[in-house]
């Protein structure tokens, strides 16, 4: 099962669902989201979400694990809401960006990246009287999904790196090696790319 | 058939591959050195991914310079990390990434993905995320990935060498069956069995070219 919100294989409705009209609704729901101003109209919002997870056959773990990556930015905007602002202005702030967060897993668990870049080009094709290259906006999409997994199995090995050396959590001595290994990465991966006819 | 003809390359000041010529015509051409002693310099300007600061490189008669496109599509390249040449998150859109490259419609690629997945025993992988793939299977992935856009020749950079013993016989496996020509550099010296003839290369010099068991003596005493 994906821990990263990658394509998790199934047949339900939203796997079946077009790609572009899941984008399409995942827009609208971020719009819709500047409406969202009460902690009943979140709770209504999360459950919904929650629907969708159970549609797709996903376990609720999975959504949990969504969020994991959220837990500093949420827990630190849900401070400052709470001194500020209150309770109910921290649970509704939070709350939304948990839904949206969510949202855009549900979507990228249930559409597979080909799909998924397939409807951003045909999205940014009348973009090219701007110059706009849709190809190419696809490709960067489908390699930064890529990353993902890649970026995190690098930033596990620098940690462990460290831990074997017993040195303590340095944010510098993690930093450094792991964005010079990141730009490795990329430099071999465009030498991939252009052995395997990209730009040709 | 490869030809590299007066070939010098230098990064910078470095010069890291002086004076090769050499015409390699048959189907398994293997190549040693030490580390640094320019082999993968030297097999990167057999598509064109490295340009030579002198002299020249064809292949069939295509001059890497020139018709690097048309270079690139008879030359397949496989990479040591396969992490860094898998493109596409999962394991079906990753082979059919070269395909749709090429102009094939979707359905085209989608069903030729699927005869090469089956081909080399990924079938059962086709929607799983390519990085949870083993390692062995993850470099099974990239040549597969190259093989589907069926290239006449074949370069294999150090393909085995991040690959326990298991895994690195059975991409050894996979290679040993192909008809095409095949290029490849390796520090696994018992690959090169049944290889037709070897490269020796030390500081950027093609200092042996013979076959498979002189060649590898002369890399051993060099080794000393």
């Amino acid at each position: 099962m994906s821990p990263l919100g990658l394509y998790v294989p199934g047949s339900s409705v939203l796997h079946r669902a077009p790609a572009g009209a899941k984008l399409l609704v995942l827009v609208a729901a971020g719009l819709g989201a500047l409406w969202l101003d009460e902690v009943w109209q979140v709770l209504v919002a999360l459950g919904v979400v929650l629907v969708g997870y159970g549609v797709a056959g996903l376990p609720i773990r999975v959504a949990g694990r969504q969020l994991r990556p959220l837990v500093w930015i949420a827990a630190g905007t849900a401070v400052f809401h709470v001194l500020v602002n209150g309770w109910e202005r921290a649970f509704v702030v939070v709350g939304v960006l948990a839904v949206l967060v969510l949202l855009a897993a549900l979507v990228t668990l249930t559409t597979r990246t080909t799909a998924l870049v397939d409807a951003v080009v045909t999205a940014c094709r009348p973009l090219r009287v701007l110059r706009v290259d849709a190809e190419r906006v696809g490709l960067m999409i489908a390699l930064g999904i890529r990353c993902v997994p890649v970026v995190v199995g690098l930033a596990q090995d620098v940690r462990d790196a460290q831990r074997a050396r017993g040195l303590s959590a340095s944010p510098r001595a993690f930093a450094v090696p792991l964005i010079v290994r990141s730009l490795r990465h990329a430099d071999a991966l465009g030498e991939a790319m252009v052995a395997r006819g990209v730009d040709d | 058939m490869i030809e590299v003809r007066d070939v010098t390359h230098r990064y910078g000041e470095r010069t890291v591959l002086s004076d090769v010529d050499v015409t390699l015509a048959e189907n398994r051409v293997g190549i040693v050195g030490a580390n640094g002693s320019g082999k993968s310099t030297f097999v990167r300007l057999l598509n064109g991914l490295v340009l030579p600061s002198a002299g020249r490189v064809t292949v069939d008669g295509l001059d890497t310079r020139g018709d690097g496109r048309e270079v690139r599509r008879l030359v397949g390249f496989c990479f040591t990390d396969p992490d860094a040449q898998i493109v596409m998150p999962t394991v079906a859109e990753d082979v059919a990434f070269g395909l749709r490259r090429r102009g094939l419609s979707k359905a085209e690629a989608k069903a030729r993905a699927t005869d090469a997945l089956a081909a080399y025993g990924l079938a059962d992988h086709a929607d799983h995320p390519a990085h949870l793939l083993s390692g062995g299977q993850k470099q099974l992935l990239a040549l597969t990935s190259v093989l589907v856009t069926e290239p006449a020749l074949l370069v294999m950079d150090e393909p085995t060498t991040l690959l326990d013993l298991r895994n690195a016989r059975m991409v050894s496996g996979v290679v040993a069956a192909l008809p095409q020509q095949v290029v490849l550099v390796t520090h696994h010296l018992d690959l090169l069995d049944g290889f037709d003839r070897v490269l020796v290369f030390d500081e950027g010099r093609l200092v042996c070219d013979d076959p498979p068991d002189v060649a590898v003596r002369h890399y051993r005493k060099l080794m000393e």
